[in-house]
């Protein structure tokens, strides 16, 4: 019989069954972080950014894909994030390593308070409380001009770790990457432990969830507390690594475009929020490449264009052809490689 | 007095227009129980195309109205039937991020076909500035009011009267009842999105004659939710109650309250602080029906 069986409790809950899960997930771990030995800087800068891609996008999984809250303001919390982080290192002059997880914290309580109208409301409702959010919170940050510079800016220091600064490109490549595979090994954590399976509860449907004991309350909130301090880490270490804090970082299309990665990748998978987030800012950078090329063949304004169509028709295709996204196709493929020759598992 | 009242008045311009919008919103949700967030972009395509008709072909305003309708038909028929229809019986969510891509696209596109850039044709449509005594009537107001009473008047008769309009309700209400009496669920989804997109258009190609057309003018879409959702989602005559409410609110408060804050601005989000406050106190809006859930 082929196979493999789970003998203990132990072995059935194990995120890695096999040893073959183990060391793909070593090779996997070495050739990521032997990657500035090899790689350019540029291809570096795209991994950094698509590292803080994936922090955010596992907020927002917790969010919108595991307790079905659906939140457009994701990049107004990334916003407070950075914010605070920038405060507190530039003006306060706190070292990163306090600034950074102040600046989940902060995010996170920006989350409860927004996340208030979601314990009475939800779907399209909860949608305008959240765009409301973003646009509230840009306000705020535009018009705290003393401690934000407003809509100047503000100026913030390269990270530093007792002596060790992240200034170059490798060191901060490094410095996302590990905090990026905490968020993902906390982000799966979340979603097997006792709340995660609360907020699936919630999701699929919040009155029955209630009515089995599930305090929407709590839960809810706990959700939106997640999923803004994983947005305010992202968005402290965007403006850690540009070195500048401004509002327009933090577009509303951003938020949008979170989402589109959480669909394209697969709601309620944290496999599914990676790979939405490697394949859109992929995407994102095939655009960059071809964009200038196009507009100078065929006109200026197709550049700017081509990134708005390309976005809302992968979007959309997705949502016609591949509603379940990129994990949904991937756990596919890794159940034919599993059952291979044969086409079907006896129980379905 | 002068000054609140001349407050008032521009915010009841700025809630018609919000109104507008807000009533291309409505009918959506009334027939396919589509959140519809592409309604702004309705509005900012109608502004180019009335830019289009009028200036570069040099079109007379009745031909160029006609051809915007049009042209607004043939885009709500397109977007239900390659967008909306694949998507029936998914989850909400999925209806909504459709929309969302439509947005972007229809944004994408108007950046293609008109570069983004301001395109303003004041003038070409007729604009009638009243005075009564000392406060000054912006046009928007009167051609907002009047396109908004017309435009409501028709749907109320339709949704009343016609049997397209019954059928329009009846689908809102339950998908499978509507079906099983021999309704073509399929027409009356396609009805509803040409509705909005020629509401949407009109009011587009009215909005660009008094403001100029620019991207930004989509942001508008925006701003209606906060209508929408004081009004209640789905009621038409909520919209146009609300739309005011919020624009004489929104100005007056701006108006009083901008010179007291550093920096001003209010009026940007002071919609936004509304729909807070109205998704925390009373999520169904003044005049919406509340929805009763059952496990």
């Amino acid at each position: 019989m082929p196979g493999t069986f789970q003998e203990s409790y132990a072995q059935d809950m194990a995120i890695f069954r096999t040893p073959l899960q183990w060391g793909m997930l070593g090779l996997f771990l070495i050739v990521l972080f032997t990657c500035p030995l090899f790689c350019s800087d540029r291809i570096l800068t795209i991994m950094t950014m698509i590292g803080i891609a994936i922090i955010s996008v596992h907020g927002l999984n917790i969010l919108t894909g595991y307790c079905g809250q659906i939140s457009i303001g994701h990049v107004g919390f990334m916003a407070v994030g950075a914010y605070i982080s920038a405060i507190l290192t530039a003006k306060l002059g706190w070292p990163f390593w306090v600034a950074l997880p102040c600046s989940g914290l902060a995010a996170g309580m920006a989350g409860l308070i927004f996340g208030l109208p979601s314990l009475k409301i939800k779907g399209f409702y909860l949608i305008m409380a959240t765009i409301a959010a973003h646009f509230i919170i840009i306000w705020v940050v535009l018009h705290l001009r003393s401690l934000t510079g407003g809509a100047d800016g503000l100026t913030v220091p390269k990270p530093k770790i007792g002596s060790l600064v992240f200034m170059s490109k490798a060191s901060y490549f490094y410095l996302v990457m590990v905090i990026a595979c905490l968020a993902t090994f906390l982000a799966v954590n979340i979603g097997r432990s006792r709340v995660g399976r609360a907020f699936v509860a919630i999701r699929d449907n919040d009155l029955a969830a209630e009515v089995m004991g599930v305090n929407l309350w709590s839960y809810k909130l706990q959700a939106f507390f997640i999923g803004c301090v994983y947005a305010g880490v992202a968005g402290s270490l965007l403006v850690h690594y540009y070195g500048f804090a401004s509002v327009d970082q933090f577009p509303f299309m951003d938020s949008v475009w979170y989402l589109g990665m959480l669909i394209v990748g697969g709601m309620g998978s944290t496999t599914g929020a990676i790979l939405g987030a490697v394949a859109l800012k992929l995407l994102d950078e095939l655009v960059t490449v071809v964009g200038p090329v196009l507009s100078a063949a065929v006109a200026a304004q197709a550049a700017a264009s081509l990134a708005l169509i390309t976005r809302g028709l992968i979007l959309m295709l997705f949502l016609i052809f591949e509603p379940r996204g990129l994990a949904h196709r991937w756990g596919m493929i890794k159940a034919y490689y599993r059952l291979w020759p044969f086409s079907h598992e006896e129980s379905e | 007095m002068n000054f609140f009242l001349q407050l008032v008045v521009t915010g009841l311009a700025l809630g018609m227009v919000y109104a507008l919008v807000a009533i291309g919103f409505v009918i959506i949700l009334k027939c396919s129980n589509a959140f519809n967030i592409a309604q702004g972009h309705f509005v900012l395509i109608g502004g180019y195309l009335g830019y289009t008709f009028l200036v570069p072909f040099g079109l007379p305003i009745w031909a160029s109205l006609i051809l915007a309708i049009a042209v607004a038909v043939v885009m709500g028929l397109l977007i239900e039937r390659l967008a909306i229809r694949p998507l029936v019986g998914q989850p909400e969510l999925a209806m909504i991020m459709m929309t969302i891509a439509l947005a972007t696209v229809l944004e994408g596109l108007a950046t293609l076909i008109w570069g983004g850039e301001y395109k303003t044709y004041h003038g070409v449509l007729p604009t009638v500035t009243l005075k009564l005594g000392q406060i000054s009537i912006p046009p928007e107001s009167l051609i907002g009011l009047i396109v908004s009473v017309v435009t409501v008047a028709l749907l109320m008769a339709l949704f009343r009267y016609t049997k397209i309009g019954l059928a329009m309700r009846a689908t809102a209400e339950d998908l499978q009842v509507v079906q099983s009496v021999g309704i073509k669920a399929t027409t009356v989804y396609a009805v509803s999105w040409v509705i909005a997109c020629v509401v949407g258009v009109i009011g587009g190609m009215l909005l660009g004659g008094v403001s100029g057309v620019m991207i930004p003018l989509a942001e508008i879409g925006l701003k209606a939710f906060a209508v929408v959702l004081l009004g209640g989602v789905n009621s038409i005559g909520g919209a146009i109650v609300a739309g005011i409410i919020l624009g004489v609110l929104e100005n007056v408060a701006a108006g009083y309250l901008d010179p007291l804050l550093p920096g001003g601005g209010l009026a940007q989000i002071f919609p936004f602080i509304v729909m807070i406050i109205v998704l925390i106190f009373r999520p169904y809006g003044l005049f919406g029906l509340v929805r009763i859930e059952r496990i």
